[in-house]
């Protein structure tokens, strides 16, 4: 006699719904964490604006919480973080971007199966080894090349940050090259078009979307990265215009205002919450940016 | 074949995507063993140390000095706060015994009093503020007239921002400026020395917690200034120039010889170790607290700090032993204290603050 199953009766398994109560929950638990810290950020800094107005946080060119004659502007601290993410991705989105149509499009499967996972440990090195990479071997090279160069500066902590993120850049940008279709690249090739040509004029445009998508990727890494910029770019708040000199970003004002010690529920220390939530808006509108842009230059296939 | 490189792009999208939530989990991990660390359990076997970072060269020595000996009973975790952190956290008995490069202010012993914690003040060695420029500026002395207009509150227009501001014969350099942050007692001592009122100071330098960020800073720009505890111009000779200070007398070494002969003004200055009257009820703080007078003499010399003649030093155990409360300065700086004055000030001194009640637990 053969034990045939009736698949057509509904059975109630109970494994399968302990499983899926496990998954739920812990996608239910990263959703309540985000939840948290946006309540924590939100409550927090309702009232450093109840004290101060929106009007001086976002005009004034001072940010001095912790000083006597304290400025609450929050301008310095944008100009730090986009001049270190502008800096970084100058070194990142060029090197990233070759080095994945390299992976993608001319390296031998061996070569890649090599390389991709060299790369991708560049991504695991703990950021505080690029903050002292950058400190003390990048920005001694630096000081040869430009002299003058202060000790801390944002040219360094970009340029670290930047080979930083390249393997964020490079990986993603690969995947989305791979997954042009092969036919494009035959058709290239029938019309005559050299390996280059096909790469940059065929394919590129083709996956232009998700090569954005990971630069905007990288994009956000920059713009949150804290250990680097706290080590290498120095702390002085103020208005950036040039990477040549010291400069503090966002994150990096947070992290060593905190470890200062603060008194629970001051200004100050309000402050840092503020400062939290222009980060988190900021990032959140570059995921928009990228959203819209990836739609208006997707080609489906 | 069509589906191969979907294949592909899943995979290593998922590396990425594995890799954050591993840091994720890390990251969550490291708080939890955070908030597992700060949970006002009592501990029995703890002395916590927090404060100053000028303080800290002694109180590493010897608290390592001590944890040789009684490591096994005893721990001693070190913070570096600054001093306004450290009498923050002090006084909400989060600290054993604070590492101070200031006397007590006002409203700390405020703070203290609403929380029911007494303070016993012990004085332990004097310090000379050294201000230290890059190794290749020529400039050797500065007044401290000149230092205060370098670090006042800048007016719009006519900021120093070269070092040809301050003397025309100074080098053309753009004036980089490293110190101490605001929750510092340096910071609070020089800016009452030079400029004349505590807190008073310009905006546009480099803040920092950590003296060696200073040393950093300093020594890697032309144009660099600095100013921290002579411990650490002491560790970095060879790194940093010393400046020699004109108070009007001609220009001052920050040697230890001056400074210990009361000549190296304004910038020299007693640093204190505060310690908790109620924390004092463990036996475990108490043995700390003579072990570090009893070490402080020669730790002092190691370190770089001038140390107080031995009289004091047995004066300030009996305050520890007798649980004596109070401070000498009644919330004021201590600016042109000498080693004289102070021993003097402290034998007659009555304790300002009343002896607080004795607290049933360690006070939350």
């Amino acid at each position: 006699m053969t034990a045939k199953r009736d698949f057509t009766v509904k059975r109630v398994r109970w494994g399968e719904r302990a499983i899926e109560g496990v998954l739920f929950l812990a996608a239910a638990l990263a959703v309540a964490i985000v939840a948290g810290i946006l309540y924590v950020l939100v409550s927090e800094s309702a009232s450093f604006f109840a004290q101060v107005s929106f009007h001086e946080f976002l005009t004034e060119t001072r940010w001095t919480p912790t000083f006597a004659d304290p400025h609450y502007g929050i301008a310095p601290l944008l100009t730090g973080t986009f001049m270190v993410t502008l800096v970084a991705l100058s070194v990142a989105v060029p090197l990233g971007v070759i080095i994945a149509v390299f992976l993608s499009e001319f390296a031998g499967e061996q070569v890649r199966e090599i390389l991709k996972p060299i790369l991708e440990l560049l991504a695991g090195v703990p950021t505080v080894v690029y903050g002292y990479f950058a400190l003390l071997f990048m920005t001694p090279l630096l000081q040869q090349l430009i002299p003058g160069l202060p000790g801390f500066n944002i040219l360094s902590a970009g340029i670290v940050m930047g080979l930083m993120i390249i393997p964020y850049i490079a990986s993603l940008s690969e995947d989305a090259l791979r997954a042009v279709p092969r036919a494009l690249r035959d058709g290239s090739y029938a019309l005559g078009a050299t390996k280059l040509e096909t790469a940059f004029r065929v394919v590129m445009p083709a996956a232009v979307s998700g090569v954005i998508g990971a630069i905007i990727l990288g994009m956000a890494r920059a713009v949150g990265e804290t250990m680097i910029v706290a080590i290498a770019a120095g702390s002085e708040v103020k208005m950036v215009f040039s990477p040549l000199e010291q400069g503090a970003t966002v994150t990096a004002f947070i992290a060593q205002v905190a470890k200062g010690d603060l008194a629970y529920g001051t200004l100050p220390y309000q402050s840092i919450f503020a400062a939290g939530v222009a980060l988190l808006l900021l990032t959140l509108l570059f995921n928009f940016f990228a959203v819209w842009l990836q739609r208006r230059l997707r080609e489906a296939y | 074949m069509s589906g191969e490189p979907m294949r592909q792009r899943n995979k290593s999208s998922l590396a990425i995507v594995s890799r954050n939530v591993f840091g994720a989990a890390l990251m969550a991990l490291g708080l939890a063993a955070l908030a597992a660390g700060c949970a006002p359990r009592a501990p029995v076997q703890q002395v916590r140390v927090d404060g100053s970072s000028t303080v800290f060269p002694i109180s590493e020595r010897i608290a390592e000095a001590f944890q040789i000996r009684y490591g096994r009973r005893i721990r001693v975790p070190l913070g570096e706060a600054g001093t306004g952190g450290g009498f923050a956290k002090f006084c909400r008995g989060e600290a054993d015994i604070v590492g101070a490069s200031r006397p007590i202010e006002h409203d700390e012993m405020d703070a203290c009093g609403a929380a029911g914690i007494g303070f016993i003040e012990v004085p332990i060695v004097f310090d000379g503020i050294t201000v230290v420029t890059n190794k290749d500026n020529p400039v050797r002395t500065l007044t401290v007239d000149q230092l205060r207009r370098m670090w006042q509150p800048q007016t719009a227009g006519q900021e120093v921002t070269n070092w040809r501001d301050i003397d025309p014969s100074f080098p053309d350099l753009p004036l980089s400026l490293y110190g101490p942050g605001t929750a510092s007692g340096t910071f609070d001592f020089f800016t009452k020395a030079i400029v004349g009122e505590e807190g008073a100071s310009r905006t546009d330098f480099t803040p920092t917690e950590d003296d060696n960020v200073i040393v950093q800073g300093v020594s890697t720009s032309a144009g660099g200034l600095g100013y921290f505890g002579v411990a650490y111009y002491e560790a970095n000779r060879d790194r940093l120039n010393a400046i020699s200070i004109d108070n009007g007398a001609g220009p001052v070494d920050p040697t230890l010889a001056n400074v210990g002969a009361g000549v190296y003004q304004p910038l020299a200055r007693p640093l204190f170790i505060y310690v908790s009257a109620q924390a004092l009820e463990r036996p475990a703080v108490r043995q700390f607290a003579l072990f570090f007078l009893a070490q402080v003499r020669e730790e002092a010399n190691a370190v770089g700090y001038v140390p107080l003649p031995e009289e004091s030093y047995a004066v300030y155990a009996d305050r520890i032993r007798n649980r004596t409360t109070g401070t000498v300065f009644n919330g004021e700086g201590a600016v042109g204290v000498t080693i004289a004055e102070l021993k003097t000030r402290s034998l007659s001194s009555e304790p300002i603050v009343e002896e607080a009640p004795p607290a049933a637990a360690p006070a939350q």
